[in-house]
């Protein structure tokens, strides 16, 4: 032979094809891209608002008093008037009230008021964050001018990094994102290069077996890659998306998704051998990144999920990708901080690929 | 015969699917830069032969040696010097055929230009066109043009011409007779007669997995009516097919 066989490019060749293929596939840019971008749009906008309490106040009540006044000042509560007294009995039992609240002079003398409170069962969290806000607006009204004899709580708030909803939301679709293009796309290429006598054909030239699915692997890491770095800085700069060290750790984000991305191509690469067709994909495929889209902290944190679930999220390799994204992006942490995390995936990545050295079909 | 060149040699050729004996005991010798047949009905073997020598199946027993290569001790030099067109073959999804090509370049290591290949087999309009989006007649010359990329000594096709018609099929043999003319032997399969009549240099009639007879189309019918053999009606001049082309024009078609 005039020149001795070049494998590198052959697999460049590869990746450079397959690239082309992924970019032009709209499967691939829907689940990499757009869904996630929808999800992070949704939060993005919903998110930041806070804990609000909607409180009625009864139309007979007096308005002219310090409680009514003090209510105002506090954010948390959005005091509501002039409603008529059977919308708001229903609108409490609806739960979009939280509370209903009326102040009357006491004919009496002392106290001056008297504030009556109807909580609602609907509502009860809420209820019981009004019951302290109340507790403490009574504490206060009722020591003005007076000198605690016992004690003064004198409280302060440190200055912290405000963690949005964002913050939390866009990590987790990081990782949504990363998965479904590792399994699907992986799965989904693999099965009808094999089908479509593809691969038999690639045979049929020099190129190496380990050529074909490194050359697959570069490109499907590159257009993740890309689409991370696309859901990164559009959460960046739409949403504030928190990037404590900037572009290093965007960086490092960028390492965990190609970690990520290697680990879950493993399991595309099982179900393109396990499918016997084309339309058995989707299932196999979604038994695997559903429980881990619900389980892995995507939308709620894991704490949130009842005990008895929470083994299962925390033996996912999707959560591990999940925090430790978090990490990186709000806590600043560097790569050796989540070590454990990154070890945890590697495990997973060496399982699922001994699985898939067994499971998967060149033919 | 003798004094021609053997670049493909095959030797007692056995190939075992489970109980299932697809091929038993096939030997054969194709020559340099001739087109050489495989001819016989569908599950014959010639297909499960061929991909022997092209070293995409393993063989059960016998010896195939391809241009002094053998296919057990080295299949990538083999696969280095031939050209493959399979059957049913698919493209990698999504990509026009100038991108095919550079794919198949770089799975070749070869330097090529794509539209020059293209030109070859006449799909330069083609260029930015998918290979799902082509005729029959086109994704037949597309596999083709695949299997030159390489300069290969060897190409082999399998069924080129099945499913195509009469204008898609001659331009086809027009244009396997000028590659061969190029100086590359050429190793095809196929069930229609007239094609291997006009277009192959040897045949050799495989059925049941074992050849059955070997030569040239004029000795194999030569040998034929030596026996005796007349055909029942008198043949004429021309037949259907040749007032079918003569109606319809013999020119390159879209579709």
């Amino acid at each position: 032979m005039a020149k001795t066989y070049n494998h590198t490019k052959a697999t460049l060749a590869l990746a450079k094809a397959s690239f082309r293929s992924i970019m032009r596939s709209p499967s691939a840019v829907v689940f990499t891209l757009a869904f996630p971008l929808i999800f992070i749009l949704v939060f993005g906008f919903l998110g930041g608002g806070g804990t609000k309490l909607d409180v009625a106040v009864a139309p007979d009540s007096d308005l002219q008093n310090p409680i009514i006044s003090a209510l105002e000042k506090v954010s948390v509560v959005r005091l509501k008037k002039g409603d008529n007294l059977d919308n708001i009995n229903k609108n409490l039992e609806k739960g979009n009230y939280d509370a209903l609240i009326k102040v009357e002079k006491n004919p009496s003398g002392l106290p001056a008021f008297i504030t009556t409170v109807k909580y609602t069962s609907a509502s009860m969290d809420k209820g019981n964050i009004l019951r302290s806000v109340l507790n403490e607006l009574s504490y206060k009204l009722n020591t003005q001018n007076m000198k605690p004899t016992v004690t003064e709580i004198r409280a302060t708030t440190v200055e912290g990094r405000l963690y949005r909803t964002i913050d939390f939301i866009l990590p987790g679709q990081l990782g949504f994102s990363l998965l479904s293009t590792g399994v699907f796309g992986t799965a989904f290429v693999f099965f009808s290069l094999r089908q479509n006598l593809v691969i038999k054909r690639f045979f049929a030239t020099p190129v190496r077996r380990s050529s074909i699915v490194l050359g697959e692997g570069i490109a499907r890491i590159g257009f993740a890659l890309l689409g991370a770095l696309f859901i990164i800085l559009i959460g960046h700069f739409a949403f504030h998306f928190t990037l404590i060290n900037g572009a290093a750790t965007v960086i490092n984000m960028l390492v965990l998704a190609t970690l990520g991305v290697i680990v879950f191509m493993g399991f595309g690469f099982v179900v393109s051998g396990l499918a016997k067709s084309e339309s058995t994909i989707p299932p196999i495929s979604n038994i695997i990144t559903l429980p881990q889209f619900l389980l892995s902290g995507t939308f709620f944190s894991i704490d949130a999920f009842p005990n008895w679930l929470q083994p299962i999220s925390r033996a996912l390799p999707l959560t591990y990708l999940n925090d430790a994204m978090r990490k990186v992006a709000f806590e600043g942490a560097n790569l050796w901080d989540v070590k454990h995390q990154m070890l945890i995936m590697l495990i997973w990545g060496i399982g699922i690929y001994a699985v898939a050295v067994k499971t998967f079909k060149w033919e | 015969m003798e004094n021609k060149n053997a670049i493909i040699s095959v030797k007692d050729l056995v190939k075992n699917y489970d109980d299932f004996k697809a091929v038993k005991g096939l030997s054969f010798e194709v020559y340099e830069n001739e087109i050489f047949g495989l001819l016989g009905p569908n599950g014959a073997g010639k297909t499960t032969t061929l991909e022997i020598i092209e070293t995409l199946r393993k063989k059960t027993a016998g010896e195939v040696i391809v241009d002094g290569f053998s296919v057990d001790s080295d299949p990538s030099a083999i696969k280095a010097i031939i050209g493959v067109q399979l059957q049913a073959a698919g493209y990698y999804p999504n990509l026009n055929l100038v991108e095919l090509l550079e794919l198949f370049g770089g799975l070749y290591g070869a330097d090529i230009k794509p539209m020059e290949m293209l030109e070859k087999v006449n799909l330069q309009d083609k260029a930015k066109a998918k290979y799902k989006a082509l005729s029959g007649g086109q994704k037949q010359r597309f596999s083709i043009a695949t299997t030159l990329i390489n300069s290969p000594k060897i190409i082999f096709l399998d069924e080129p011409t099945t499913g195509l018609d009469p204008q898609a099929r001659r331009n086809l043999w027009d244009l396997i007779t000028e590659i061969r003319n190029n100086g590359t032997t050429v190793v095809i399969t196929t069930h229609y007669m007239d094609e291997a009549e006009q277009l192959c240099d040897r045949v050799a009639f495989v059925e049941n997995g074992q050849i059955i007879a070997l030569d040239t189309p004029d000795q194999l019918i030569d040998n034929l009516i030596a026996s005796g053999f007349e055909r029942k009606k008198e043949v004429k001049k021309a037949n259907l097919e040749d007032v079918f082309i003569n109606l319809t024009g013999k020119e390159w078609r879209e579709d």
